[in-house]
């Protein structure tokens, strides 16, 4: 592993280490969903627009794994594909290692960038081209960046990605359809790890796999982290997955980061109400027989998203103020939280109580 | 009492080209009235297949090979088709993971739940619209009353999965059989359905047989847990002790290896090395054995019976007070992971 291990070493670029490697500042992204513009006048309908992503505004430190959680639809691969550079923001920016990825000007300066950020979907399969062999797929980028000096060399470093991930090196000759679920999202990640990247954004890694293998990728995961001094974005709506990989969680709901915090105290004493309410609804295993308080509503249309706090039709401790307020970001210890009730004044009896 | 479900030495085949796979091999288990079983284990181990039998819905080639399934004690795995019709629907209610292969998405949702209780009851029109509207309204569907007229793709998801659910109990059942039934819904609305399907067959004193690989599910929903493994029985028992004291080397691996909100973040999770076989290619002996820490000689070469611990049953030979001894080490690692080990021990006790 000393290959690996003198890749971890390389000096980081411009910033001191001790700058966060990733930092997105008011992300946002609208959809227009509306018809084309000669229907809409042929059959009166006006603009439709979705917001995806709200002003998302987080940071992610050098070897940490940043953890977004949220219900489906609630923006979270938005956000990923915004990250990495597969789909320009609306609003906002998103800078790693100090460089601007959407602002970056230059073929050659964008494709290092890209090289240095990757990504792990869900589904194993869909992104591993059926027809390559294991091999080509993870020679690829190798050759794509120039980081070998021969075939040979290349060879030997898919050798190394294969048995990094847990895999025989003699697997490279085979097809993914030859592999099962895990053995191929194991594939995924060699690929990914192929253009030696600082940063891999992980979109529900796991979300496809069975629990005995989804075991074996978090753990992979971990510790390709402790050894290559990797840094993640992790997406998934499984807390329990999340409380075992995450340092720092961030939960969205309709496309805004109500609450982000240090995953333990998270976990241990959640602040919004929305983050209060996901965890009561987690089935658990740890938690069998227990009898638990029934969720009010669902999640609403993110077209028309309700006024004010996004949250406040299925909040418990809904205020006047939330119908009519976006809340602005409080701080409360390591935490940042969106919701009125922190707002420094008292609300008596309401959830400031709970924690 | 008789159980509700019992389903003997079941065995499914599917003829392919490549030679008939045994999908389903030698299981057993029985559900009582008002009980729910929860049917657990990896893709491909044979839970659809399981709740298709049951139902009478194989996918052919598929077909029933061996054993017999009885409803509340009478035989219905030989009925013909139209009297196995009028079982299903009238005494077992079914509910799978996509609402939408339960809801014909060109009717109305109040024309599908009168036609179905018209089919099993003897009642006028009106009266089964009222008993439609009611059973809205029981799965917390809001004005229930207007709703009737809408159909399936104006419900959000979570919607959907209720007006199943209320479609299920439209007749009545003594039995439900839900296949998934949370996995096409997002957190915050799983727990809602599943809470509700337990809650309305409590009231009901149906049964439920509920499918799914999420143990978490499980262990907040059943009152007993079936664990199969490529076709087999791997462990079953009360769901307190399934999750707390595995018995069955697969099911001990399978809960260490489910990360918990309670516990330590940073342990390692354990990983059971290996996936399942697939149908074609399932090792002798214990199906499980080349993925088990705790194998001996004779795994390799007989098949496990089911056997009973002082919790649960569970199909390994360490179990087996009749059965030749593992080597003193096995039979330790086995001792410290929790694991009633009763081979060749002469007084079967456990220190
Ligand atoms: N290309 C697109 N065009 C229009 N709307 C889109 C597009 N991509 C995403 N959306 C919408 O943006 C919102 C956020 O979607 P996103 O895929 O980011 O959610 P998610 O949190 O990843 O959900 P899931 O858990 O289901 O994967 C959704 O309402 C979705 O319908
Ligand atoms: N028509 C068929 N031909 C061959 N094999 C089949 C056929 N139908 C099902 N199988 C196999 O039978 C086994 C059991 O399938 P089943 O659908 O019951 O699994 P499951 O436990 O429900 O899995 P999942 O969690 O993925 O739904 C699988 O290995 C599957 O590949
Ligand atoms: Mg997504
Ligand atoms: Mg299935």
């Amino acid at each position: 592993m000393s290959a690996a291990e003198t890749r971890t070493a390389r000096p980081a670029i411009s910033p001191p280490d001790t700058a966060p490697l990733v930092e997105i500042e008011g992300l946002g992204r609208v959809f227009d969903l509306s018809k084309r513009w000669l229907n809409r006048v042929l059959d009166g309908s006006g603009k439709v627009m979705l917001t995806a992503v709200d002003g998302v505004s987080l940071s992610i430190e050098r070897g940490g794994t940043y953890a977004l959680v949220g219900e489906s639809g609630s923006g979270k691969s938005t956000i990923a594909k915004m990250v990495v550079g597969l789909l320009p923001p609306t609003s906002g920016s998103v800078h790693i290692a100090g460089a601007d990825i959407w602002a970056e000007r230059g073929l050659a300066r964008q494709r290092q960038l890209h090289r240095r950020i990757q990504m792990i979907f869900q589904d194993p399969y869909a992104s591993l081209n059926p027809r390559w062999r294991v091999g080509s797929i993870l020679a690829e980028p190798i050759k794509a960046f120039g980081l070998a000096a021969d075939a040979a060399a290349r060879e030997a470093r898919v050798g190394e990605l294969l048995s990094l991930v847990g895999l025989d090196p003699r697997d490279s000759a085979k097809f993914p359809h030859e592999f099962s679920g895990g053995q191929r999202q194991r594939i995924a990640i060699a690929r990914a790890l192929a253009s030696e990247p600082e940063f891999i954004v992980c979109d529900e890694p796991t979300s496809a796999l069975d629990v005995s293998v989804q075991a074996q990728v978090l753990n992979l995961l971990r510790d390709l982290q402790q050894r290559l001094g990797l840094t993640y974005l992790f997406i998934s709506h499984n807390l329990a997955v999340v409380r075992h990989m995450a340092t720092r969680v961030g939960v969205l709901y309709l496309g805004r980061l109500v609450e982000e915090a240090p995953a333990r105290e998270l976990f241990a004493a959640p602040k919004h109400p929305y983050t209060k309410m996901l965890l009561d609804a987690v089935p658990d295993i740890g938690m069998e027989g227990v009898e638990r308080p029934s969720i009010a509503g669902e999640i609403p249309n993110p077209i028309n998203p309700p006024s004010g706090c996004h949250f406040h039709p299925r909040c418990p401790h809904v205020m006047p103020q939330c119908r009519t307020v976006v809340p602005p970001s409080y701080a409360v210890g390591d935490a940042k939280v969106l919701c009125h009730l922190y707002d420094g004044t008292d609300h008596a009896g309401t959830a400031r109580s709970a924690p | 009492m008789t159980a509700t479900l019992s389903v003997r030495n079941l065995r499914v085949e599917i003829p392919t080209r490549h030679g008939v796979l045994t999908a389903i091999d030698d299981l057993s288990f029985d559900i009582a009235p008002g009980e729910v079983l929860g049917v657990v284990g990896e893709s491909g181990a044979g839970k659809s297949i399981t709740g298709s039998a049951i139902i009478g819905l194989l996918d052919p080639p598929g077909r029933i090979a061996g054993g017999e399934i009885l409803l509340g004690g009478e035989r219905i795995d030989n009925l013909a088709p139209p009297a196995m019709r009028r079982v299903r629907g009238k005494r077992i209610g079914m509910i799978f993971q996509d609402p939408l292969t339960s809801l014909n998405p060109l009717y109305r949702v109040g024309d599908q739940l009168t036609q179905t209780i018209l089919t099993h009851e003897k009642m006028t029109a009106r009266a089964a619209l009222d008993k439609a509207e009611r059973l809205l309204v029981e799965v917390g569907i809001p004005a229930a009353g207007a709703r009737l007229s809408s159909y399936p793709h104006q419900f959000s998801g979570g919607m959907r999965q209720r007006v199943v659910i209320a479609l299920a109990l439209a007749a009545d059942p003594e039995l439900v059989v839900a296949d998934e039934p949370t996995t096409a819904l997002d957190v915050s609305v799983q727990a809602q359905v599943i809470s509700l399907l337990k809650r309305l067959c409590k009231d009901r004193g149906a049964s439920v047989m509920l499918i799914t690989h999420d143990m978490g599910v499980i262990a907040e929903t059943a009152d007993r847990v079936c664990v199969l493994y490529a076709g087999r029985l791997a462990e079953i028992g009360k769901v307190r002790d399934v999750v707390k004291h595995p018995q069955h080397p697969y099911t001990h691996g399978l809960m260490t290896a489910i990360p918990s909100l309670k516990g330590d973040p940073d342990a390692r999770l354990e990983q059971i090395p290996g996936s399942m076989p697939r149908l074609g290619a399932i090792p002798e002996g214990c199906a499980f054995n080349p993925r088990c820490g705790f194998r001996f000689e004779r795994c390799r070469a007989e098949r496990p019976a089911a056997y009973p611990t002082s919790r649960s049953e569970a199909s390994c030979f360490l179990l087996d007070a009749a059965g030749a001894a593992p080597p003193p080490e096995t039979a330790a690692a086995a001792r410290a992971a929790g694991i009633e080990v009763r081979a060749g021990a002469p007084t079967g006790a456990d220190a």
